[in-house]
């Protein structure tokens, strides 16, 4: 019943999910990065980064993101010919689909931050600025890392949408997981059956996720 | 010619430390600061007192710069508050502050409260500012804490870690906005006496407060502000025993005998 597991290996059912899980560290790590810059953007005194961030965030978070990443591939790459330094089209497609979801995502990222953000003080700033520290080390040693422990829970939301979000990736050929669900379902009978098997492959990696985070935003709460 | 480059010298050295010459500020409709016009010299202890919205803490904190002013000069050491940026950031380095609510930071453990500056802002390295930092915990009576994080203090050691914070920086001035205003009365006493202490040691000190004690015993001089003026200044015992101002009678006849 389960042969269809073990029929397939290009991709094969792990390297599909590992192509997933792959998708979902770096893109996390892209947009955590990007999403802090664009949060710095909004709260920063200079004006022209404020309209930066606010115009970024409002464009990209009501793209769909099919569209976002069918842009990288059929935009970015075949149109201005950006092929993300990738000599074959595997390479590029993921390097494209890691691109777009760092873009989509870091909006979101970046909501979760600045609403963490309001949720420090003003006094803890002020009181950085009174001993001489500048904005940005106001903001990376003082505000950051308290607005950061304040919205693990809202990250780790993200972060489960990213890992779903990765099977929007299929649409430019990566091989992830839903790639191949989709190839099997075209072959095989049994459609219930590799629904669910890949419906509890996403559950294994993303509850993990919520319970850990959600553990960590306990334990590092600001007590004030 | 010699005389008088000697003479400006003194002045640098023992005279005019914080310079206010006709501040103005307004929040919308309201007129906080009017004219104000003071003068801190070097080692004076200052106490701002007056009824609430009389526009002291605003002054205290128009010092260094945690409120603009709408127009008029603030001179620190003979230089005038710069605009926003590096070298503001340098002249807060000086000017030591704190706050009614503490604002130590909730992150961070007691030590590191007052190693921070140090580290980032004077580019102290780690040892020496641990080692100065314990020395300060120690003077204001919190070594044993260290190692906690503010939350796990009370109101009164709170207070007392935000001075070690500020005196960490080795600042010319120390702005205190309402000190003991958000602490239990038997904590208010412990904090005072290490204002008294700093008083003693010759630290310049604004105090804005409603601690008329501290007021008789530390302060040189006392500026009494109404409506966003100075209505009176005068050294402590003159002001308590013989305030020439209506408003002034009227205010301390309010809180001095009940």
């Amino acid at each position: 019943m389960f042969d269809f597991l073990s029929d397939y290996d290009d991709p094969s059912i792990w390297g599909a999910f590992w192509m997933t899980v792959k998708l979902t560290a770096l893109s996390g790590v892209g947009s955590l990065v990007w999403g802090t810059l664009l949060a710095a953007m909004r709260v920063s005194p200079v004006p022209l980064m404020r309209g930066f961030g606010t115009a970024y965030v409002n464009i990209v978070r009501n793209i769909p993101l099919t569209v976002i990443i069918l842009f990288t591939s059929l935009g970015l790459a075949d149109i201005f010919g950006m092929t993300m330094g990738a000599s074959d089209f595997k390479v590029q497609g993921f390097r494209l689909a890691v691109l777009g979801l760092v873009a989509y995502t870091a909006a979101f990222v970046c909501e979760a931050i600045r609403s963490g953000i309001n949720t420090v003080p003003l006094g803890q700033a002020e009181a950085a600025r009174a001993i001489g520290l500048s904005f940005s080390q106001t903001l990376s040693l003082i505000i950051l890392p308290q607005a950061f422990r304040s919205v693990i829970g809202p990250l780790a939301n993200v972060l489960i949408a990213l890992t779903k979000n990765t099977t929007v990736a299929a649409a430019i050929g990566v091989a992830e997981a839903a790639f191949l669900m989709k190839e099997m379902i075209e072959n095989e009978a049994q459609t219930l059956l590799i629904g669910a098997v890949f419906a509890f492959g996403f559950v294994v990696l993303t509850l993990p996720t919520g319970l850990i985070l959600g553990w960590l935003s306990k334990r590092l709460a600001v007590k004030r | 010619m010699t005389e008088v480059s000697v003479a400006k010298e003194d002045m640098a050295a023992t005279g005019e430390l914080v310079v206010l010459k006709s501040v103005n500020k307004h929040f919308g409709a309201l007129h906080v600061l009017q004219d104000i016009d003071l003068t801190i010299a070097r080692g004076e202890v200052v106490v701002v007192i007056g009824p609430s919205g009389s526009g002291k803490s605003t002054l205290c904190r128009a010092i260094n710069r945690l409120e603009t002013i709408d127009s008029g000069t603030i001179a620190i050491d003979g230089k005038p508050l710069p605009q926003e940026g590096k070298a503001l950031a340098r002249l807060r380095a000086d000017v030591g502050m704190v706050f009614q609510s503490f604002n130590l930071f909730a992150h961070k453990t007691v030590l590191e409260n007052v190693m921070l500056g140090q580290i980032k802002v004077r580019r102290a390295d780690k040892k020496a500012a641990e080692e100065k930092a314990r020395a300060l915990l120690d003077r204001v009576g919190v070594a044993s804490q260290a190692d906690k994080y503010p939350a796990q203090l009370s109101g009164g050691q709170q207070q007392r870690v935000a001075i070690a914070r500020a005196l960490a920086m080795d600042p010319k001035v120390m702005l205190f906005d309402e000190p003991t205003s958000a602490l239990d009365p038997e904590m208010i006493n412990e904090v005072l006496e290490v204002m008294q202490q700093l008083a003693r040691d010759g630290m310049t000190m604004i105090v804005v407060t409603h601690e008329m004690g501290f007021a008789r015993s530390a302060a040189n001089r006392v500026v009494f502000m109404a409506d966003g003026r100075i209505v009176e200044e005068a050294v402590p015992d003159q002001f308590f025993s013989n305030p020439r101002s209506d408003r002034a009678k009227d205010f301390l006849s309010k809180i001095l005998h009940h």
